[in-house]
Parts: structure tokens; sequence; C-alpha cells
């Protein structure tokens, strides 16, 4: 692999008693769309905005294209780092033009046509001589990427760029700056409280919590092997069992799993609702109690024999109603050491 | 872009500090060295001075001390008090009835009456009392046209008077302001409850409007301790007159500067207190949607509150004009030579210029960094800003002089230092308008600023600076305004042949040329009726966007 394009290493930064970034680390590959992900409050925007430079780190180092940004000696201003960034509430000049406002970065002769050149990429080129208070959220938004862009930056950083969008607008959006990024073949960044969204946008999903690092890895990846309950639960709904292992074997109320694992392991067992595949059978235990159809699938509630009650999503093919019994395969599941949740498969 | 952000109010005549949203978003970058060294260069040495006053009380001669603990000390402390008092009281009827009836009843013409009864803004104390002494007495004008010697008016009752004219638009605006924003289904809550119109205004208007009442009464009092032209044309001796009493025409400058000390710590007493209600009084900062309901006044009542309102724009607005323009116009006929005092003109418009030039400049670094780096050490800069322009000016002049004199010889008397005076004594109102355009930018846009290559010194200038721009010039021309009407400083630092109207008004009604003081006063008031007609529209619009 070659060198990161961004790498942070143990950043820290703290807020009067609460620490924002605690061992901050990542590496961030040329050309890649990174998404950062985590509730709110765990530090995600603090870490793009050190990045940029808009927050002085307690300690730890930033690098961008190789060159030192932030360490004990060095912490170079913001306008000197040469990496874009599309702020959460767009962050638009009111008092200029939307061509005005794409320039603002740009020096040099080249200027106007340059400024024509991003415009068409973000699908405004007729916008220019218009202002940002007339233009809806989507276009700001749009206005605020072209911006970023125009200096032709080769980092691009995105805090919740979809936040302030409605649905509809949100899902287009999404895809369209997926396109306009690879377009301007730069390596993005951008900072998410949705997880979904994450899974859906990125390249690399980088998952946060408290201040760190908690998992990086491509979308069906830390989907299907979370590093740890917390992880799994962030990134998807998630059934948990609590068992022990017994000579090669995980028993579950919903069925047993080879493993392994050395006997007497106490572990938890996390699976998504749609690896649990429901079949009816007339003499099974299990009773769907609840369902919701959704039209892309269905989600079933399903009272185990010993009365506890799991999801399963299940396609919306399958006939499936309250009342039926059913006997339940699994078509995967994840086991975690209950002592050190990391580590294991 | 464009989430609900809370209007910052604009108030021309009251600049204050603490009006809204603080923005923090964990630690502020730290502030670069040249915003601070902008914002302290110009109020820094004039608060050196404040603060050098008070060494001077161990140098101060016994005769000083002598001065000060003479029982004549004791019936100054009585005398300001009792003024103080009896006009702030006064303020407090007139401004809250006013705003009151207009805000809440059916009467007619409320716009009108609006603009009208906040006008005596524009008319300085002294003036008021060089009206009131020159129409009133056997010598008056009064007898002068109809023969009937009205009682003669000064002292006292003259001071009460003017000084309750001069005061009670600022109770009346704060209270209207305050009005508006009281929701009014608290009213409707209480009436549905059974509650008399009486008994609504009694338990429920009046307590959430207690805050801002209190605070036009704080002002109230504290313009009125600091007044020095009114007072002195009055001869009444309270604190300020006694003060310039002590320093002109006496070589020993320590009573004066005693007297000074005291004057500003009584002072201090009522700026905490008034910084105290500002605090409590942004309890009902939400915007009501919906406007109240208005009482429905009885025709009798509405006869009662049209002839209160006549007679206070009569009394304090349209009087006054008529006066002056009888001294011109008596002048005239008596064959007194009419002259347009060019040196004053030209003084004036010259002080006031430059000192609102010199404002607006330091306001710019100041507002960056109280909005933009908000710190323990940027609040205390405020609160200074706030004080220098609340301190009596009198005092502020003494220090000055005292300062001058001894450290800064060459300097003293110049129309350099006259102007940076004014510039920091009146920098609270322009860094108080421009700080309002300021809050309400977002300022992640200084940040798109930054990332997009330009420094901190572009951003101010590119960015931050064009969107302050329309609150920067609303601060210039209230501290244009100001300095036109500036009377003790202008008196004690003027360089020798600089005259503005405001001292010519002054001076000339000291000595009873009271056509000389009129034509004087009159060129004054329509100077300043110009650019607060245009700080008026630019309210209004903003309200009405």
């Amino acid at each position: 692999m070659t060198t990161p394009i961004i790498s942070v290493s143990d950043a820290s930064v703290s807020f009067d008693d609460t620490r924002a970034l605690d061992g901050f680390s990542l590496d961030v590959p040329v050309g890649a769309l990174v998404a950062l992900v985590g509730p709110s409050g765990c530090g995600k925007t603090t870490a793009l905005r050190a990045i940029a430079g808009f927050q002085d780190l307690d300690a730890g180092t930033v690098s961008i294209r190789g060159e030192t940004m932030v360490s004990d000696k060095i912490n170079v201003p913001p306008e000197k780092r040469r990496v874009g960034m599309v702020f959460q509430e767009y962050a638009l000049f009111p008092h200029i033009s939307v061509a005005e406002n794409v320039g603002y970065g740009v020096r040099g002769s080249d200027r106007v046509r340059r400024v024509a050149e991003v415009l068409d990429l973000v699908g405004l080129a007729e916008y220019g001589s218009r202002f940002p208070n007339e233009l809806s959220g989507g276009e700001q938004q749009r206005v605020a990427l072209a911006r970023a862009l125009a200096p032709e930056p080769d980092v691009v950083l995105l805090d919740e760029p979809f936040s302030n969008l409605d649905a509809p607008q949100r899902e287009r959006m999404r895809r369209e700056l997926k396109h306009i990024i690879r377009a301007a073949r730069v390596t993005a960044v951008l900072v998410t409280h949705d997880q979904s969204e994450a899974l859906a946008i990125a390249d690399i999903v980088a998952v946060m919590r408290s201040g760190r690092i908690a998992q990086v890895g491509a979308p069906p990846d830390v989907y299907r092997s979370p590093v740890d309950p917390w992880v799994a639960g962030f990134l998807g709904d998630a059934v948990m069992f609590d068992s022990t292992v017994v000579e090669g074997v995980i028993e579950t109320p919903i069925g047993d799993l080879d493993s392994d694992v050395p006997s007497g392991t106490d572990v938890q067992v996390m699976v998504r609702p749609e690896w649990i595949r429901p079949v009816q059978s007339p003499t099974a235990s299990a009773c769907v109690t609840d369902t919701e159809f959704y039209g892309h699938d269905q989600r079933a509630e399903i009272t185990l024999a010993d009365g506890s009650v799991i999801e399963a999503m299940v396609p919306s093919i399958d006939a499936i109603k309250v009342g039926d019994t059913v006997t339940l395969t699994l078509l995967d599941a994840v086991v975690f050491d209950r002592k050190e949740p990391a580590g294991l498969a | 872009m464009t989430q609900a952000r809370s209007a910052v109010e604009f108030d021309p005549v009251v600049p204050h500090g603490d009006n809204g949203i603080v923005r923090s978003r964990g630690r502020q970058a730290k502030a670069p060295w040249w915003l601070w060294l902008g914002a302290l260069a110009l109020v820094g040495p004039l608060l050196l001075a404040i603060g050098s006053l008070f060494l001077r009380v161990f140098d101060a001669t016994p005769a000083a001390w002598d001065t000060l603990f003479s029982t004549r000390t004791l019936g100054l402390v009585w005398r300001s008090f009792a003024l103080t008092a009896t006009v702030t009281a006064t303020a407090c009827v007139l401004g809250v009835g006013g705003a009151w009836v207009l805000a809440r009843t059916d009467i007619g013409f409320r716009r009108g009456w609006g603009v009208l009864i906040a006008l005596p803004l524009v008319i300085p104390s002294y003036v008021l009392a060089m009206v009131i002494i020159s129409a009133t007495g056997a010598t008056g004008l009064i007898a002068d046209l109809t023969g009937y010697t009205f009682p003669s008016i000064s002292g006292f009752v003259g001071s009460w008077i003017a000084l309750s004219l001069s005061t009670y638009p600022y109770v009346y605006l704060i209270t209207s302001a305050a009005l508006t924003r009281v929701d009014p289904t608290l009213e409707d809550a209480a009436r549905g409850l059974g509650a008399t119109r009486t008994r609504v205004f009694r338990t429920v208007v009046l307590p959430q409007l207690r805050p801002a009442i209190g605070a036009g009464a704080l002002l109230a009092a504290l313009y009125t301790l600091s007044d020095f032209g009114a007072v002195s044309l009055m001869r009444f001796d309270t604190f300020t007159r006694a003060i310039y009493a002590q320093y002109s025409g006496r070589i020993d400058r320590s009573p004066a500067i005693l007297l000074s000390i005291v004057l500003i710590l009584l002072a201090a007493v009522i700026i905490t207190a008034e910084w105290r209600t500002r605090g409590r009084g942004s309890i009902f900062t939400s915007s009501p949607s919906r406007s109240a309901s208005r009482v429905r006044l009885s025709r009798a009542g509405r006869s009662l509150w049209t002839a209160g309102l006549a007679a206070l724009v009569a009394v304090g607005t349209v009087v006054p004009i008529a006066v002056l323009g009888g001294w011109v116009l008596q002048g005239l006929a008596n064959d007194v030579e009419f002259v347009i005092p060019w040196n004053a003109v030209v003084g004036s418009i010259t002080g006031a210029t430059l000192a609102a030039i010199v404002a607006m400049a330091f306001t710019i670094p100041t507002v960056v960094l109280i909005v933009r780096h908000q710190s323990k050490r940027t609040e205390v800069l405020e609160k200074s800003i706030f004080a220098l322009f609340s301190l009596p000016h009198i005092t502020i002049a003494i220090a000055v002089v005292a300062f001058t004199v001894t450290w800064l010889r060459p300097v003293y008397q110049s129309l350099g230092v006259l102007v940076a005076v004014y510039a920091a004594m009146f920098l609270a109102q322009s860094v108080s308008s421009a700080k309002s355009s300021l809050m309400a930018i977002d300022p992640t846009v200084d940040d798109a600023s930054r990332s997009l290559g330009r420094g901190r010194f572009q951003t101010l200038w590119r960015v931050q600076l064009p969107l302050m721009r329309t609150g920067l010039l609303a601060g210039g021309a209230l501290v244009f305004v100001t300095t036109l009407k500036e009377l003790p400083v202008t008196l004690l630092l003027s360089p020798p042949g600089f005259s503005t109207l405001a001292v010519r008004t002054w001076a000339a009604a000291d000595e009873l040329l009271y056509t000389r003081a009129a034509t004087a006063a009159l060129i004054l008031v329509a100077m300043s009726v110009i650019p607060v007609y245009f700080l008026s529209i630019r309210r209004r619009e903003s309200v009405g966007s």
C-alpha cells in the first residue's frame, strides 16, 4: 500500500472536562471515499476540524500528502493546508454571488474558466450570477461542494453533508456527490451520524466511539464482522444471545453453532435479523407474534419456546403471518468473547 | 443556511453588551495578537487615564480633602440624589405610560405618536434647559411676547423638568420593545381565568416588564447623575457642576479629582445594578407568534390619553423648537446681528466625523475579537467599553486632563486626543451595532474562507468586514450624533480656538445670549435629526423583513 494521503495519529483534544478526541488515529488511502461515522458527541466533527486545521490538538500528529501539518512543533494554519471543506450549514458567503463564492479560493488568470468548469460539474452552470439566499438547500449544497473543489485540492472534507436535506433529496444528493467526487478525482472524508448513509456511500467506513476509532473497513466487512457488540449494534439491528462454548458447540435458542473457540469460554452471539430464516412448520415451538410488511421485505416478531422475543427480516415473497409456528435457520452469526469482546470470529 | 436564528435586536439608543446568542463550538481558536492590539489601542489609554485618577488620591492637597469633607459635599450628594430619584420616577411614569398606551390600546395615530414622543432624544438636555430658562420669568420669551409673566423656572424644578423630558424616551423605548415581546397568550389565559383588565396588567404584564422598566430606570438615573449641561445652566449644584466649578479657574486640580472619584464610584453602583437587570431581562426574549389584542379605550379614556400624549409632545418637542425659533426671530426683529456660527459648525462636523471614523475603525478588531474569539478576557474588554460609555463625561474629561498634563503634555488639548476620547467613550455604540450584524452570521463562513486558502487578515477584509458593514455604518452614525451633543469633554479638552455647536449653545445660554444660543441649538438639532432618521428607517426595515 502506498503512503496514506491523510494520516492522523494519537490525536487528543479536550474541551473543559470532556475529551472530544482521545487517541484518535486514522489513515486515509489516496482516492478513497471515507465515511467517519459515530453517534453524536463521539468527536467526529472535531476530528474533521482537526484535519482541516480549525481545531488545535492537545497531542498527536496530522500529516497530509506526507507533509506534517500538526506535531509538537508545527501547526500549519488552515489556509496553508490545501484541503477543501464543505460545512454542515454550507457557510456560503451571503454577500457575494455564486460565481464569486466558487471563485473565492481560486487564484490566477484561469479563474473564470475554472469557476465555469466546477459549476458545470455540479450541474449548476447557469447559476453563477445568483446569490446564496436565492438557492434551495440542495443547490446551496452543490455550490458549497463546487467552492471546495474549485482550487483543485486533492482532499475534500465534508461535515454532515446531507443533514440539512429532506429524505428524497438526500438519497439523490448522495449518489450525485459520489459521482462528483469520483469525477473530480479527489480523496474525500465525510462525517455522518447515519450508519446507513455511511455504508451506502463510502469505500471505507471508519466507526468512531468516544473520541477514537473503533473499527475501519469496507462497508460489507464492518457490517458482517463488527469487532465488538457495540459496533455491531451501532451499524445495524442485532439480535444478541449469551452462551458458553461446550466442546466446539455454541448453543443458542435458535440453533447450535460450530465453533473453534476453546470450551468453557463465555461468548455473546450476534445475529442480524436478516440472517435468520424462519420456515413454517406445524410442529415447531417458535411462534410469529407480529409482522410488519415494508414492501421490499418484512419484519417478523418471533416468540421462542423460552418466552424470549427476537426479530427476523424476511424477503417479502415469503408468506408469513401472525400465529404461524416456525423453525429457524441461521445464515450467519458473529461470536464475541464476553470477557474481551474484540477479536473472535 | 436557512435555519431559524433568533433575531438580534438592534437598539440604536441603548447599546448593550450581552444581547444574545453565544455560539460555542468547543474551544475557539486563539485570537491573533494584532486583533488585541487593535482593540486595545483606543480604549487602553483611556482606561489607564481613569485608573491613574485613583492614584491621585495620594497626592491630593489638604485643601482638597477639606473640600471633600466639608458639609458642602453632603449637600451635593443630597441634591444629586434627590434630582436623580425624582427624574427617574417621572421618566418611568411617562415612559411606561406612553409605551403601554401605544402598544396595548386602540388609541388612534399610534405610529405617529410613537415617533413623536421619542423625539426629545435628539434634543440635548442643555438645550431643553436653556429653552425653559429663556422662556420663563420676567425677562423670558413668554413675557416678552405676551406680556404675561410666566413664573421663572430654574434650579431644582428646572433641572427636574429638563432631565425628565430628556430621559423618559429611554424608558419608553426599552419598555415598548419589551412589550412587543411579552407573549399576549399569557394575557388571554389570565382573562380566560376571569381576571379583569387591571388585574391582568398588574399580575401578568407588569411583572414581565419589570426587568425592562428597571433597565430603563437605571439608565435614566445614570443619565441624570452624569448630566452636566442642564444642571449647570439651571444653576443647580450637583456633583457634575461642582466638579466643573472646582476645575475651572483653580490651579489646584485635586478637589475636582477627588469629587470625580466619588462620582465615578456612585455611577459604578448604578452601572453594576444596571448590568444585573440586563441578565434578568432576557427571560422573555421569545418572539410571540401573534400580536396582542388591544384594549378598547372608552371615549373619556381616549381623550385623556390623547391629551396626555399631545402635552408630552408639546412640552418635549414642539415648545422647545418654537422657543428656539422665537429667539432667532426676536433677534432678527431687534436687529441683533444674525450670524451662522461657521466656526462651531465646522468644529462640530469635524469632531463628530472624525470620532465616527475612528470609532468604526477600532470597532472592527474589537467586534471580531468579542464575537469570534469569546473568552473571559474579551468579556472584560467588552464590559470596559460599556463602562466607558456609561461613566459621567465630566469625570472622563478630568481624568484625561490630569493624565495628559502629567504624562503627555505635548498632546494636552489637541484635536487628536479629543477625537480619540470621543471615539473611545462612544465605541460601545458602534460595537453594539456591528456586533449584532456579525453575530447573525454563522462563524463557519470564516472557516470556509480559511479553508479556501485565505489567511486571517484576508478573511477579515473580504468576509467579516463586508458582513458587518451595515451594522458598522449604523454604529458610526450613532457615534456621530452622540458626539455632536457632547458637552463636558469638549469644554475641557478642546484645543484653543476649537468650538462646537454644543459648546457655543451652552456658553451663549450661560451668558444669557439666547439668540446666539438658539441659532446654534437649532443647527445642532437639525444636524442630529438626519442620521437618526436614517437609523429609524433601517430599524423599521430590519423589523419588517
